[in-house]
């Protein structure tokens, strides 16, 4: 058990004949992730090849428009390395096709995009990871994503985050001190995205195979203190966290799009004092990740 | 982006958004004769010479000043705020050059407002806020007195409806005082709803009119303007590149945009390179929880080449402030070969004279090191974040 994609999810790949969609559909589809079809417009009836883990080679059809891939190949969640501009509406061709999770991977994406995006997918069937992520993976079992799949354990620790690299650092720490991972999940440093801190920890929360979850957050927005609210009511298991940016100066944007400290808020510090406020211990260097985890089990 | 002042009234009166007239000038000459046509043409013998720099809080550093004596007065104004280092509240202490001036007809101000438009994170739409308490810090507002600030939401799907402006225009009471004060109400919500319009077609990430004026005979005015777009839409914007000004920007960080690299100037020695925002801010965050104090937060990204490495460590190299330089990488898409051959590219250009510690993990780590190793540089490894922090912590106060 794990949360949102498994075994058996199906996954198509929008942008699949681009250099980052075809590089990384390889890696996923090396890694045992069943990918069912590529979606490109004015591509479709191309075939797309790859290796599956045992070395067998793996044919992937390409289709036009993603209601046809669905139509075609049963396929329920899609992967979207579409560039910034047109990812969009690639995000929007999605949803219209009814899948139950659309992971975003471009980085990129205007603001006022996201504000339209979201308003569409208001009230609509499927979730949304991203944009700007690295995706989700249960390790083992389904990797949607740009993660390295070979630093992940098969376990019960669940890792969700709004960075991408920070994500790999814990999952190597967690993997080093022998914990594995039940889901790990991205989702993105961007202002307006989908899933939230909140939303994922819910499904942590239910999930029986999950039994801790680090939560790495960073400056900017207050989605750490939503989470931390979330956790402090409902929380049934033990949450270790960690910010980055404690000694970001305010008004620079950090790399992420959300990423700034302005107007007096999002500072680590206020995010620091929420989580611990409502029981999670926060590693004091992004070094601790893992053993604070460890150190709250027992 | 940010842009001046007097480039977001020029986009305010693309979409019917009232303004003063004015005319940016970079001389005293063109300002006295800017000041000429402004009162010939206005009949209005008051002008305000506003300094145009990016950050806020011009008029109480002293960059804005209100002229009653005609042109001559302001050509001798403009000489003195022409190439004065300005400080605000907004800019640091070294303050920022003034280059450009604006020069604006003088208004007879019955009341001063704010009105601001930005993108709310949790709401996920624009948030238009509005205030009685114009022309003040706005933060100072919004920390000391937030029931003074009045925020109404846009929808993507209907724009900004006249009953949320109309809304607005009550509880400010827009109307209070003026000779029509159902004329006045009806020039605020065409004002607002305007620049709700501009703010989503602009892709801006900040619209900001503070103060936002009624005059004494009832016209609602915007007598500032500041725009910041978001930087993500500008490959739909060919016109932004016109818009900037490179002397508002650090010149290492534009360098450093224009090779695809997010890098952010600090005040430190400690020089990071490092793959990924999470990342390269903790790698801050570590060094300074060592006891040191980072130069830059550098972001090579996912998926850097050689070449890219090459320039960022270079970067760092040519820096005469840091006196330790530590890579941080963590490969997840990013190979620490590439990582490993960039770094030893620029160090072969360059040379190396301050200590270097590096720490590589995930892809291809075993051929990063090799690369490293047989490069012959002398290179601390590290095994962790922390380890890398503390050995580049420790040399750099050993040397």
């Amino acid at each position: 058990m794990a949360i949102l994609v498994d075994k058996n999810t199906k996954v198509l790949v929008q942008g699949i004949t681009g250099s980052a969609g075809s590089f990384h559909a390889k890696q996923c589809i090396a890694y045992g992730t069943q990918v069912v079809a590529g979606v490109t417009p004015n591509r479709g009836g191309e075939k797309f090849e790859a290796e599956g883990p045992d070395g067998k080679k793996v044919i992937v059809p390409v289709f036009d428009t993603v209601a046809e891939a669905v139509k075609q190949t049963g396929a329920d969640t899609s992967c979207i390395f579409v560039p910034p501009l047109g990812a969009a509406d690639s995000i929007l061709e999605a949803f219209d096709a009814e899948l139950a999770l659309v992971v975003c991977i471009t980085e990129g994406i205007p603001v006022m995009d996201m504000v339209r995006v979201r308003r569409t997918i208001e009230g609509r069937k499927g979730r949304l990871i991203g944009p700007n992520c690295p995706g989700i993976i249960t390790p083992g079992a389904c990797k949607i994503g740009i993660m390295p799949g070979h630093i992940h354990r098969v376990g019960k620790y669940g890792v969700v985050s709004k960075s991408g690299t920070l994500t790999y650092e814990a999952v190597g720490q967690l993997t080093a001190l022998g914990m594995g991972q039940s889901t790990c999940v991205g989702i993105g440093g961007d202002p307006v995205a989908g899933l939230d801190f909140v939303d994922v920890l819910k499904l942590f929360n239910e999930d029986p195979n999950t039994e801790g979850v680090i939560m790495i957050g960073e400056i900017g927005g207050n989605a750490e203190e939503r989470g931390a609210e979330y956790i402090g009511k409902y929380m049934k298991k033990p949450v270790a966290g960690f910010i980055a940016g404690t000694t970001a100066p305010p008004g620079k944007r950090m790399g992420h799009a959300g990423a700034i400290i302005s107007g007096g808020k999002g500072a680590a510090k206020d995010k620091i004092a929420a989580l611990e406020a409502a029981g999670v211990r926060v590693a004091p260097t992004p070094s601790d990740m893992g053993t604070t985890l460890k150190s709250l089990l027992k | 982006m940010k842009i001046h002042e007097y480039q977001g009234k020029q986009i305010f009166q693309r979409y019917g958004i009232a303004t003063p007239k004015g005319y940016p000038v970079f001389t005293p000459a063109e300002a006295e004769e800017a000041a000429k046509k402004l009162i010939d043409e206005t009949k209005i013998p008051v002008v305000v010479v506003k300094a145009q720099i990016h950050a806020g809080g011009r008029g109480k550093g002293g960059g804005v000043k209100v002229v009653k004596g005609g042109p001559s007065e302001v050509k001798s104004v403009s000489e003195k705020l022409l190439g004065m280092q300005l400080i605000t509240h907004q800019t640091g202490p070294e303050g920022q050059k003034v280059q450009r001036l604006y020069v604006e007809q003088g208004l007879d101000i019955a009341r001063e407002l704010y009105l601001g438009l930005v993108v709310d994170r949790e709401a996920r739409r624009i948030a238009v806020m509005a205030s009685t308490e114009g022309g003040v810090e706005i933060e100072t507002v919004a920390e000391q007195t937030p029931e003074k600030i009045l925020i109404e939401h846009v929808d993507p799907v209907t724009g900004f409806s006249a009953f949320q402006a109309r809304k607005l225009a009550y509880a400010l009471d827009i109307g209070k005082n003026t000779p029509s004060p159902k004329d006045t109400i009806a020039d605020f919500v065409k004002l607002v709803t305007k620049l709700s319009t501009l703010f989503e077609k602009e892709d801006c990430s900040l619209c900001e009119i503070n103060p936002l004026i009624v005059t004494k005979d009832g016209k609602v005015v915007a007598l500032d303007a500041k725009i910041t777009f978001d930087d993500n839409a500008s490959g739909r914007h060919k016109d932004w590149s016109e818009l900037m000004d490179k002397a508002e920007e650090d010149p290492v960080e534009l360098e450093a945009k224009d090779s695809g690299l997010s890098y952010v100037s600090l005040d430190g020695d400690i020089g990071c390179l490092v793959n990924g925002a999470g990342l390269a801010m903790s790698t801050m965050d570590i060094i300074k929880h060592e006891g040191g104090n980072p130069a830059n937060f550098l972001d090579v990204g996912g998926g850097a080449t050689k070449d890219q490495v090459k320039k960022a460590f270079s970067m760092i190299l040519s820096s005469s402030k840091v006196k330790g330089i530590f890579v941080n990488i963590f490969g997840g898409i990013m190979k620490c070969d590439v990582i490993a051959e960039g770094v030893v590219a620029a160090t072969k250009e360059l040379g190396l004279k301050v200590p270097l510690v590096v720490r590589l993990e995930g892809t291809n780590v075993e051929l990063g090191k090799q690369i490293l190793k047989d490069s012959g540089l002398a290179i601390q490894p590290a095994d962790t974040m922390s380890d890398g922090a503390k050995k580049i912590v420790a040399a750099v106060r050993a040397a």
